[in-house]
């Protein structure tokens, strides 16, 4: 569709563009990103035929872009641009209809039945058909963009080209405009050539991403390809952080400001705080977190970390609901919270800090295993979810890897077991030594300051700390609770 | 509703072209009715009507009537109409092209080139033997030619793609070399003085039939022109790229706009001077009515236009007579309030 090679542009003595080569297929959505005077802007005046380089060719549907006619070019490339000039108020049917000059030939170029047909099509498609007759000067700037997009489908193209076309738009308006261009790309092979700002709405909407640098093409590939953590920092001279979608596919950019200077703060022994109804722990500032629970589950930044005992009788419909009213009465953010429960003692909860070379570990652990389960024999238990019966949380005073976080787990959770099969603690039900019990919960929570621990595995410095501190808390939460039991 | 609203907007165009133009045939005939010498209406009718069909309607009307009309009033009045109607459509043609609303047809300096052609003529009293007393004409759309040659070239230098940022720079630098030039003829002259400011000040009195026969070739290859590029222009209002991803050749339909608009421009002042006001007013006014669609904007600014300059023309012989007033005071003086009339109309409505 689109065959671009060896293009060179300048300005005056300025190089913008500098051998630049790609192809496009048809029915393609690109995207082209680069840092500001990176050259978008001029290679897309050069697609669009305003701006004529000094060495190199492009090619539309096989034929040099200088053998098209002003009119021909028209009916094959049309362009949303950034700024239009709106001098005179114009109505919107009026502007729409313009994108139909191409199409009329003749001394009066008068509109056909078929131009009528089209620019209803458009209205239509681009939602601004309810407001055709107002001027251009009522609309607000999503409207407006709208209207420039539909005069830009009137004139029937193959090829779109839009430049930033997502600006002074509302998110709402953004999603709506890329959903419908995506669409169409597919539906009716229409070819979109787009430049963009934003890294993560190219990485989600675009087949393949063009990344210019210097004039130069840097990389031409998928998404997934394009966007790399390194190579984003180093073009965009900027702090960045690859991560993903949460929903789709995509990679994704997130800005890491600068960090703020403040004192070190650390999590220790004094943010615990046990009472018969809960175990809490706050920290000033939060704490990245992965987590089982009832509320806050899963990753985030939480600052409060609750661990409520309720009954064994309890029961609630929606138990997260009455979780979060629970945590606002004592004075919790839920937002801000982790939120677990447990039919322990909460009294008996268990803690121990361990400090080693660089970094520390905090752990809080409370346990029971009135419902222990052999996981190995788990399909024989009916699946009743009763609340947690052993809780750990890891607190870490260092920066840890994402793969710690979940070597973390696996170790905390080879400890528990290697406790209940060292105090012989049995499936009620098989017989067999118990690996936990139904409804264990876990959190890992970092502070990401200071040394960076990629690791967590058993043998690790932290995954050491993080087995040692929790086989020694349940141990010891066990022996709390049988000496409980023992004086009741 | 949708349909409805269509449908008036239509009928409000309609009725725009019908009410314009009407008013242009009102102010024809009492444009030619009334002077000094005062012609009742019927017979103005008669003796106009008489160019179409018979001429036996002429039989029952004063001899004197019939000779004052036709050999007087009916070219002043026609030239005077010919003159607001170029004026205004280039005015109209102008404002799109430059996307300016404040653009006049004055703007790129072609009215000074006339200018300096027309007061050379008069301060050096000399004339070229075929032409006679045309000299003063030709001279001046000779010089109005050389002008926009002169700053469309200058403009190419300066930038290859004129833009027309760079057209109304070269347009203003001309226009205020020429007007110093004119400036110091005036310091210089002497008893032509009066001559000179007169006609610098605008008139359409005493040309004949002559001057409409100089002027309507141009009338008609510059209003046919613009007329054409009605859709252009539209498209041209929205900046030059966006009009060329619409497909429009821009720099052809650009110099086709220019040249036809500085045609107008510059024959208009030769025939009767700058007279101000008419290219920016009227193309205004005529947008609040018919929406800024150049193909409805330039051919009601043609009724309108000339209707308004016979009108002033009208008022410019018999407000003070027998003085006559120049022509392009009367449009100031009616023109400014109305322009800042409209300005204020249109920040209430914004």
């Amino acid at each position: 569709m689109l065959d671009i090679r060896n293009l060179f542009f300048q300005y005056e003595t300025k190089k913008i563009l500098q051998d630049i080569s790609f192809k496009v297929k048809k029915g393609e959505m690109v995207g082209i990103l680069g840092p500001n005077g990176s050259g978008k802007t001029t290679l897309m005046k050069v697609i669009s035929g305003i701006l004529t380089p000094q060495k190199g060719q492009v090619h539309i549907k096989d034929k040099p872009i200088n053998d098209y006619k002003t009119k021909e070019l028209a009916k094959v490339v049309a362009v949303l641009s950034q700024h239009v000039n709106e001098s005179f108020s114009y109505t919107v049917r009026e502007i729409v209809s313009l994108g139909r000059y191409a199409h009329q030939s003749g001394l009066f170029q008068s509109r056909s039945a078929r131009d009528e047909e089209m620019v209803n099509q458009v209205m239509q498609q681009t939602g601004v058909l309810t407001f055709q007759d107002k001027s251009i000067h009522e609309l607000s700037g999503g409207e407006k963009q709208r209207v420039y997009l539909a005069q830009a489908l009137a004139q029937e193209p193959e090829i779109i080209l839009l430049d930033e076309p997502t600006n002074h738009l509302d998110l709402s308006f953004q999603k709506d405009l890329l959903d419908n261009l995506r669409e169409w790309s597919k539906k009716r092979d229409l070819t979109i050539i787009c430049i963009f700002h934003d890294l993560n709405l190219a990485g989600l909407y675009c087949d393949r991403l063009l990344l210019l640098h210097d004039g130069k093409v840097e990389v031409d590939a998928a998404p997934s390809v394009v966007l790399q953590e390194n190579r984003v920092k180093k073009i965009y001279q900027t702090d960045i952080k690859r991560t993903f979608h949460p929903i789709r596919p995509a990679p994704q950019m997130a800005l890491v400001p600068r960090k703020i200077e403040r004192h070190k703060r650390e999590v220790d022994p004094s943010a615990i705080t046990i009472t018969s109804e809960r175990v809490e722990v706050r920290v000033p500032v939060p704490l990245y977190t992965l987590s089982s629970g009832v509320v806050g589950a899963g990753m985030g930044w939480y600052k409060g970390f609750v661990n409520r005992h309720v009954d064994k009788t309890y029961r609630c419909e929606d138990y997260r609901e009455d979780m979060e009213e629970y945590l606002l009465r004592n004075g919790f953010i839920p937002s801000e919270t982790v939120g677990m429960m447990t039919a322990v003692y909460t009294e008996d909860a268990t803690f121990q800090f361990i400090k080693r070379e660089g970094f520390s570990v905090l752990l809080v652990v409370t346990a029971g295993v009135g419902n222990a389960v052999d996981a190995a024999h788990s399909s024989e238990h009916s699946s009743f979810l009763h609340p947690g019966t052993i809780n750990i949380w890891i607190f870490v005073n260092g920066k840890i890897s994402e793969q710690a976080f979940l070597q973390s787990v696996i170790t905390a959770t080879e400890a528990k077991a290697a406790v209940l099969r060292d105090r012989k603690i049995k499936d009620q039900e098989t017989g067999t030594i118990a690996t936990g019990t139904s409804t264990d919960s876990i959190l890992v929570a970092a502070t990401q300051e200071g040394n960076y621990l990629e690791f967590a595995g058993t043998i690790t410095s932290l995954g050491k700390c993080v087995a040692e501190g929790v086989y020694n808390c349940i141990t010891e939460a066990l022996d709390k609770r049988e000496r409980r039991l023992s004086q009741e | 509703m949708q349909k409805r609203c269509t449908q008036m907007f239509l009928n409000k165009r309609k009725a725009a072209y019908f009410y314009a133009a009407f008013f242009l045939l009102f102010t024809m005939v009492i444009g030619i009715s009334i002077g000094t010498i005062s012609v009742p209406i019927l017979s103005v009718i008669k003796i106009l009507t008489s160019y179409l069909g018979p001429d036996s309607l002429v039989n029952n009307v004063d001899p004197m009537h019939v000779n004052i009309v036709q050999n007087i009033r009916l070219p002043r009045v026609l030239l005077a109409g010919l003159v607001g109607a170029s004026l205004s459509i280039a005015g109209a043609a102008f404002q799109g092209l430059l996307r300016n609303p404040l653009a006049d047809p004055y703007t790129l300096g072609v009215s000074s080139g006339a200018s300096v052609g027309a007061v050379i003529t008069l301060f050096f009293q000399f004339s070229i033997p075929i032409l006679g007393g045309l000299t003063l004409p030709f001279m001046s759309v000779l010089f109005s030619f050389m002008t926009i040659i002169f700053v469309v070239f200058f403009a190419k230098k300066m930038d290859p793609a004129m833009r027309v940022e760079t057209i109304i720079l070269t347009g203003i630098i001309i226009g205020s070399f020429l007007s110093a030039f004119i400036s110091l003829m005036i310091a210089l002259t002497g008893n032509e003085l009066r001559q000179i400011i007169g006609w610098l000040l605008g008139s359409v009195s005493m040309r004949g039939w002559e001057y409409i026969r100089i002027f309507l070739p141009f009338f008609l290859v510059g209003t046919g022109l613009l007329l054409s590029q009605g859709k252009e222009l539209n498209a041209l209002a929205f900046g030059e790229e966006r009009a060329q991803h619409l497909g429009i050749h821009v720099q052809r339909r650009k110099m086709i706009i220019l040249l036809a608009g500085s045609m107008l421009t510059g024959a208009a002042v030769a025939v009767s001077g700058t007279i101000g006001f008419v290219g920016l007013v009227i193309p205004h006014f005529v947008r609040i009515l018919v929406g800024p669609d150049h193909r409805h904007l330039m051919g009601v600014s043609l009724f309108v236009g000339s209707g308004f300059m016979i009108l002033a023309d009208l008022l410019a012989r018999t407000i003070i007579t027998p003085t006559e007033l120049p022509i392009g005071v009367i449009t100031a003086l009616v023109g400014a309030p109305v322009f800042a009339g409209l300005l204020l109309r249109r920040r209430k409505r914004g």
